[in-house]
């Protein structure tokens, strides 16, 4: 392998890697995207001029003009309802929020409309847009803005959720929401914007939707998890087999709708013991909905009763003590482990 | 004519002779059978779930959708089948779809409240009201951004003024229009009721064109109930709309004849005097009037319409009856895509 890089005579992007944040993947994604289709454009809060609260747009309203880039007021009604209409006119808009807290605002265009529409008209329409921001606990942000939204928005047919937890799932799984004919919540975790990660170049680069992936192999504890969960999962399992030599296989989900079990189910045969992790509140969440799959399809390979790893049902509260013990981290789900293994 | 001419000063009362006039009148009274007949449906059990029918709102359908052309877009709320109607639906697959009918225009899966019709610039029925408005206002920024001349209509009645969505859409369609991207016509149907509350009793403001106004968008009213002014106003307004890609709403003061919906059976928010009031009013009365002090139309033209009409209507009734339900397959159809991602043509490239 001694050849010089400048030799090649036909240089490829395709199997190249580069290191890049979460953020910068996400901005990658739409760019690629902005550049390869005329009718991808993008709307939300301070997303021109101001250049976005957590910098993703930055840079794309000089790149791309204000007709594909729109600064819109404050209304996300406005802004998925507009998109909705763009969207079924054969534009591809992304809108941001600039948090998901927000998008409950627009809950009416996003499930009574962008998630219907389709349906009712008897397929008459494509509805191809995504609605994406940052959502998850962050420091000291209060009720409002710490909220996550998973299980709230796969409950509803006709969307597409999806939760990347690194910088290329992010990449790659933005850029199939962008290419699809169905409205997309891309939840992205505003804790994991900074994370670095080897990202693919090739501009062709994309993650399908409902394929989940085994994230570490192991054999004695399945961990199902997502987003930034994901990443704290993976220290656990890491932390779990050095000290003590328990093997957790750990299984990213990747997209919550359409949710691809069969990783999982493979996994528990092999296991026979899960934990599912989530930020979310325990009522009706997605672990809750994982458990109950898992029940369904494989309990005669169970050996211990599904175990979840939540958030406290509580609104977050503002204090930083108690917004720690209101979030879930490593020694919680270290603790489901061992309680799934009887080692407690 | 020089007496029709001080009722109206509609730009197109000198043609008030030309054979288009006779098809208006012609497509109100279907109109109006049409609804007879669905409430006759609903009544037997036909027709499920709700049913808003148009009667007496007629001359607002027709007149505005008179004025467009191919390609321009309709959104309207759940009082829809007229709209349809006028834009050329088949009257056999918009009554099939209210039997909830797999031969029905949006396949058995919107019903009353869900006709769309792509091909025919129908891109809905609504069920939540206002909420079709946002949608209307990125449609006609997406027919801009195409280079489309096209123009989009959104219908929506008096009530929906109030809530959030309206302001929302109301808002960024001043906005774009500004820069001539937003080529939309809002209708208000103005019936003088949300449901069973009056006007006066849910907007501060009566003068509801005037609300518009806070957004930069300029309205003015109409008598909606005479098909002459609703058609002058919209020629004019669709022509302006399509040349500035600026917004503009056009108050229609009408009134329904029937209940709010068909489980609307004692109307207690208005009296049998009032209704019978603005029956005097009947928009096909006053059109069917026009056409006979001004052109001589008869009442055995009129009739053999009417008979056209119930005959037809009675036709689609038949068609919907007779049509199988949507396969059991159709169940899982179309909730998200089943074809993948469409391919980028060359002049869609960036």
């Amino acid at each position: 392998m001694g050849g010089a890089p400048e030799a090649r005579t036909t240089p490829s992007r395709e199997n190249e890697m580069s290191e890049k944040s979460y953020r910068d993947a996400i901005r990658d994604a739409m760019m690629e995207e902005m550049d390869r289709d005329a009718n991808v454009l993008i709307m939300g809060e301070d997303i021109g001029v101001y250049e976005g609260t957590f910098r993703i747009t930055a840079g794309m309203l000089k790149k791309y003009g204000p007709k594909r880039v729109l600064d819109t007021p404050i209304a996300e009604a406005g802004m998925v309802g507009t998109a909705v209409g763009m969207a079924m006119l054969g534009l591809r808009p992304i809108v941001e929020m600039m948090t998901m807290n927000f998008a409950i605002v627009a809950a009416d265009q996003i499930l009574n409309h962008a998630a219907k529409v389709r349906y009712f008209s008897g397929g008459q329409v494509d509805v191809p847009m995504v609605v994406r921001g940052p959502q998850g606990a962050g420091v000291q942000l209060s009720a409002q803005h710490s909220q996550s939204f998973e299980s709230f928005y796969a409950h509803f047919p006709g969307i597409h959720v999806v939760a990347p937890a690194t910088p290329a799932d992010a990449k790659g799984l933005l850029k199939t929401a962008i290419r699809g004919n169905d409205p997309v919540i891309f939840l992205e975790s505003a804790a994991l914007y900074g994370m670095k990660g080897e990202v693919p170049d090739d501009p062709n680069f994309t993650v399908p939707f409902g394929q989940s992936r085994v994230a570490r192999e192991g054999k004695d504890v399945t961990i199902v998890s997502f987003s930034r969960m994901l990443q704290l999962s993976l220290a656990v399992a890491a932390k779990l087999a050095s000290d003590e030599g328990i093997e957790c296989e750990v299984i990213d989900l990747r997209t919550l709708r359409p949710l691809d079990m069969d990783p999982v189910y493979a996994s528990v045969t092999k296991t026979h013991r899960a934990v599912v992790v989530q930020e979310q509140w325990k009522p009706f969440g997605v672990a809750a909905e994982i458990a109950a799959n898992i029940t369904e399809t494989v309990f005669d390979e169970l050996d211990a009763p599904v175990a979840r790893v939540t958030g406290e049902d509580v609104p977050m509260p503002y204090a930083r003590n108690l917004e720690l013990l209101a979030t879930p981290h490593e020694p919680e789900i270290e603790r489901a482990v061992r309680k799934v293994l009887y080692k407690t | 004519m020089a007496k029709a001419k001080k009722e109206s000063d509609s730009a197109v009362l000198d043609a008030a002779c030309a054979p288009e006039w006779t098809e208006i009148l012609k497509q109100m009274i279907f109109i109006r059978r049409f609804e007879e007949a669905t409430e006759r449906e609903f009544r037997k059990g036909k027709i499920g779930g709700y049913l808003h029918v148009y009667i007496g709102q007629e001359a607002v359908a027709s007149g505005i959708v008179g004025a467009l052309q191919k390609g321009d877009a309709v959104f309207c709320g759940y009082r829809d089948h007229a709209q349809a109607l006028s834009l050329g639906s088949d009257p056999n697959r918009v009554m099939a779809e209210l039997f909830g009918k797999g031969t029905g225009v949006s396949k058995g899966k919107g019903g009353s409240m869900h006709l769309f019709d792509v091909e025919h610039g129908l891109y809905g029925g609504y069920g939540i009201v206002g909420g079709h408005l946002t949608l209307a206002a990125g449609a006609a920024y997406a027919k801009r951004y195409q280079g489309s001349d096209s123009v989009v209509v959104c219908y929506f009645g008096d009530g929906a003024m109030n809530i959030g969505s309206f302001h929302e859409a109301m808002n960024m369609a001043g906005l774009w229009g500004h820069q001539g991207m937003c080529p939309i016509v809002f209708v208000i149907e103005n019936n003088g009721y949300a449901m069973g509350t009056s006007v006066e009793r849910h907007s501060a403001l009566t003068d509801l064109a005037a609300r518009v106004r806070a957004y930069d968008i300029a309205g003015e009213k109409v008598d909606g109930q005479d098909i002459f002014a609703v058609r002058g106003v919209a020629d004019r307004v669709v022509r302006q709309v399509r040349e500035t890609g600026k917004p503009y709403c056009i108050e229609a003061v009408t009134y329904r004849f029937s209940g709010h919906g068909a489980a609307d059976i004692l109307q207690p928010y208005r009296t049998k005097e009032e209704v019978e009031q603005h029956r005097h009013r009947d928009p096909i009365n006053i059109l069917r009037k026009r056409l006979g002090e001004v052109c001589g139309l008869t009442d055995d033209d009129v009739k053999a319409m009417d008979e056209w009409a119930i005959e037809r209507a009675a036709n689609a009734v038949k068609f919907a009856e007779e049509s199988s339900q949507p396969a059991p397959d159709e169940l899982f159809a179309d909730v998200v895509a089943e074809h993948g991602p469409r391919p980028v043509s060359e002049d869609e490239r960036e």
